[in-house]
C-alpha cells in the first residue's frame, strides 16, 4: 500500500519489524551486527551512567539502541508502574529490568520524507523509508521533522543517516541483520500485517500471564503517523523508553500553514500598499 | 546501577554530548531536573530528548530568517512606493534587499557546507517541503531583488542601454509581489518540525514573521531617509512591530507548555531584548518622527529587535527539543483528552 502510493508498480508485500521487548536480554547483538553490516561508524564510547546502555539514543551513527531501565515495579507509592523518584529502585516493589531495541519506525506518514527537499529520502518497494546518500545535500530539514529523534546528520559529511531496514539485503531476500543477529527473536522480521496479528496475539499471551503493563506501540494504523513499519511491545509508557507517547506527523497540518501563511503575506502586502501613501 | 546522580554518570567533560554525537545534557538546566522525583523522572529516558534537536548553526538560519524578512519586506516596501510616485525610499530600501538576500544566500550556502549542494533543492518541486518550496521561491526573488538594485545604478553596455530602465522595473516589481511570500513562508518551515516551541505556535508563526519583517524594513527606511521623506516605512514599522508583538502574545497563550521556554535560558534573554527594543524603536519613530537622529535610531533598534526575536524564537525552539517534558506532556495531555482514552 504505502509502496504503491509511492509509484512502485509491483511492490510485494510491506515489510517490518515487530521488536518485542519482554524478550529483550539486552545483548546487544543487534547494535553490533548492525554496525558490522552498514559500516556504520564509531558512535563515540562514553559512559553514560544509563544501566547498561553506552550508546545514548539513535543518531547518525547509531541506528540499533538498546535501552536498558532499572525499576521497582509496581513503583511504591506511585502504583502507574513508573519508576520511583530519582530512577534509584527504593523499598517496595520487585526490581524489574526493561531493556529494549529502538530503531527507525519506517512511518507509513514519514514527516522525514515528506520535509526533504531533494528526494533523498524515499519509499522503497517494501515500505520502508531510506536515504539516499549521493541526493542528500546536508540541509538537516529531516532531523527537527522526526517525531521520533532518529534520523541525524554526521558532523564530519554534514549528510543525514539512519536505519535502512538494511534495504540492500531485502533486495536479495535476505532478513536485516539486527533480526538475523537477535539471539531471542525479540526482533522480529517479515510482513507487516502478519507481524500484527502475532504481535497481537503475544500481548494476549502476555495479560493471560498477568503482565498487564504489556502493550503495543506503532501498531495502529490510525494513529498520528498513520501506524509504523517498525512496532514495538513495550512493558512500560512509551517515554519511559524515551519514545513520544503520542507521536504525529506535522505536515498533517502544512495545509492550514499554507493558508495561514498565505493570508499573513497578504496582509503585508496590504499593509505596505496602505503605508505607501 | 542506574546512577543518576545528575553530572556524575555523564561522560568526562561533564556537558553536553561532544559534537560527534548529539545525545546528552544540553545545558544545565535540563541537567538539574533530571531524576527529580516530582518532574519528569519516569516520564523520560533518563532526561534525553526525545526528538533530535535541530542541527542548524543558528547564526545561519536565524540569520536567514531575519535577512529573508528584512528583504521581503524592503522590496515590497521599495515597490509600492514607486508604484505611488514617492521619492526617497525606493533606491535605499531595493538595496538593503539585495544586501539582505545576498547575505541569506551566503548563510544557507554555509549551512550546506557545499555550493554545490545548493543545486539538490532544485533537483525536484515538493509541495509537502516548506524547504524545497521556498527554496523555488529564492530562486526567483534573489535574481530579481539583486537586478532591481544592480540595474538601478550599474548602466548596461550599448544596445542593452535602454533595455535597462524597463527591466530594472519589471525585476522591482517581481521581487516587491514575492517578496511578502519571503517573509512569511519561513514561518511555515521552522513550524513544519515535530521541534515543541516551533510546531505549537504553526497557527501564529506566519504573523509573526510577517510583523517582523515589516518592523525591520520599516527601519531600513527610518534609518536611510530622512525623517521627511520617510513617512511610508515609519507606518509599516509601526503597524509590523505592533503585529509582531501581538502575534507572539497570542502564540504563547495557545501553545501551551513548550510556551515557557520563549521565557527561559537563553530564549528568554533574547526575546526580551528584542521586545524592548521592538518597544522602543517603536516609541521613537512616532515621537521622534521630526529628528533625523531620533528616526535613524528609531530604525535601529527595530532592526536589531527583528533580528532578535528571530534567534529567539530560534533558540526557544532548540530548547523545547532539548527537553524531554515539552515533547511527551503535551503528547500525554492530548491522549488524557480524548475520550475513553485508558492512559487517561
Ligand atoms: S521514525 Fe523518523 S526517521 Fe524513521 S521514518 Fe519515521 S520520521 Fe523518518
Ligand atoms: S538532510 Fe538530506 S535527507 Fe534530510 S531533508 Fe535534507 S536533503 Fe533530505
Amino acid at each position: 500500500m504505502v509502496a504503491t502510493d509511492a509509484g512502485w508498480a509491483d511492490s510485494g508485500p510491506r515489510m517490518g519489524f515487530f521488536t518485542d521487548t519482554s524478550v529483550c536480554i539486552g545483548c546487544k547483538a543487534c547494535e553490533v551486527a548492525c554496525k558490522e553490516w552498514n559500516h556504520v561508524p564509531d558512535d563515540g564510547l562514553r559512559f553514560s551512567g544509563f544501566s547498561y546502555d553506552n550508546s545514548w539514543g539513535l543518531g547518525a551513527d547509531t541506528w540499533r539502541h538498546v535501552a536498558f531501565i532499572e525499576q521497582r515495579h509496581p513503583a511504591p507509592g506511585a502504583g502507574d508502574g513508573l519508576p520511583a523518584g530519582d530512577g534509584l529502585p527504593a523499598a517496595g516493589g520487585e526490581l524489574r529490568w526493561l531493556m529494549s531495541s529502538d530503531v527507525c519506525k519506517h512511518c507509513t506518514r514519514a514527516a522525514c520524507l515528506d520535509v526533504c527537499p531533494t528526494g533523498a529520502l524515499f519509499r522503497t518497494e517494501f515500505g520502508t523509508v531510506v536515504v539516499q546518500s549521493d541526493v542528500c545535500n546536508g540541509c538537516g530539514y529531516c532531523v527537527p521533522a522526526c517525531p521520533y529523534g532518529v534520523i541525524d546528520q554526521r558532523k564530519e559529511d554534514g549528510r543525514v543517516w539512519k536505519c535502512t531496514l538494511c534495504y540492500d539485503r531485502l533486495k536479495v531476500g535476505m532478513e536485516p541483520a539486527c533480526a538475523k543477529a537477535c539471539p531471542t527473536r525479540s526482533i522480529q522480521f517479515g510482513e507487516l500485517d502478519v507481524l500484527r496479528a502475532e504481535a497481537a496475539d503475544r500481548v494476549e499471551v502476555l495479560h493471560r500471564r498477568g503482565v498487564a503493563g504489556a502493550r503495543l506501540y506503532g501498531d495502529d494504523p490510525g494513529d498520528g503517523v498513520g501506524g509504523t513499519g517498525a512496532f514495538f511491545l513495550l512493558l512500560d509508557e512509551p517515554e519511559v523508553y524515551g519514545l513520544p507517547p503520542e507521536p504525529v506527523v506535522t505536515t498533517r497540518d502544512l495545509p492550514s500553514m499554507w493558508k495561514r501563511a498565505a493570508v499573513a503575506a497578504l496582509a503585508l502586502a496590504a499593509t505596505v500598499v496602505a503605508a505607501a501613501r | 546501577m542506574p546512577a543518576v546522580s545528575p553530572g556524575a554518570g555523564s561522560h568526562p567533560a561533564g556537558g553536553p554530548r561532544p559534537a560527534d554525537g548529539r545525545r546528552g545534557f544540553p545545558d544545565g538546566e535540563a541537567r538539574g531536573r533530571r531524576g527529580r522525583p516530582d518532574t519528569d523522572a519516569g516520564r523520560s529516558y533518563y532526561g534525553q530528548p526525545v526528538l533530535n534537536p535541530p542541527t542548524w548553526a543558528a547564526l545561519d538560519i536565524a540569520g536567514y530568517l531575519f535577512l529573508g524578512g528584512l528583504a521581503g519586506g524592503s522590496s515590497a516596501l521599495a515597490a509600492a512606493t514607486e508604484a505611488k510616485g514617492i521619492e526617497g525610499l525606493g533606491r535605499p530600501l531595493r538595496m538593503g534587499a539585495a544586501g539582505a538576500i545576498g547575505l541569506s544566500l551566503v548563510a544557507l550556502v554555509h549551512d550546506l557546507g557545499r555550493p554545490g549542494r545548493f543545486y539538490n533543492m532544485l533537483r525536484v518541486f515538493k509541495p509537502s517541503s516548506p524547504m524545497s518550496v521556498g527554496s523555488w521561491i529564492l530562486s526567483v526573488y534573489g535574481p530579481a531583488a539583486i537586478a532591481a538594485a544592480v540595474l538601478d545604478v550599474v548602466p548596461l553596455p550599448g544596445p542593452l542601454a535602454s533595455a535597462r530602465r524597463p527591466l530594472q522595473k519589471a525585476a522591482s516589481v517581481t521581487a516587491g509581489l514575492i517578496g511578502p511570500v519571503v517573509t512569511t513562508y519561513t514561518g511555515v518551515l521552522v513550524a513544519d518540525t515535530a521541534v515543541p516551541a516551533w510546531h505549537g505556535g504553526y497557527r501564529e508563526m506566519p504573523f509573526l514573521f510577517a510583523g517582523s519583517a515589516g518592523s525591520a524594513s520599516g527601519g531600513l527606511g527610518l534609518l536611510t531617509v530622512p525623517p521627511m521623506r520617510a513617512a511610508p516605512a515609519r507606518r509599516l514599522a509601526v503597524t509590523g512591530a505592533v503585529a509582531e508583538l501581538t502575534a507572539l502574545r497570542v502564540m504563547k497563550a495557545r501553545m501551551g507548555l513548550p510556551a515557557e521556554t520563549y521565557d527561559q535560558g537563553r530564549a528568554g534573554r533574547l526575546m526580551k531584548a528584542a521586545e524592548t527594543l521592538t518597544v522602543a524603536g517603536t516609541t521613537g519613530a512616532v515621537v521622534g518622527r521630526r529628528s533625523r537622529l531620533a528616526s535613524a535610531a528609531a530604525g535601529a533598534c527595530l532592526l536589531a529587535g527583528s533580528a532578535l526575536t528571530r534567534f529567539g524564537v530560534f533558540q526557544a525552539g532548540v530548547q523545547s527539543a532539548e527537553d524531554p517534558r515539552y515533547t511527551v506532556e503535551p503528547q500525554r495531555a492530548r491522549l488524557a483528552a480524548r475520550p475513553g482514552s485508558p492512559s487517561a
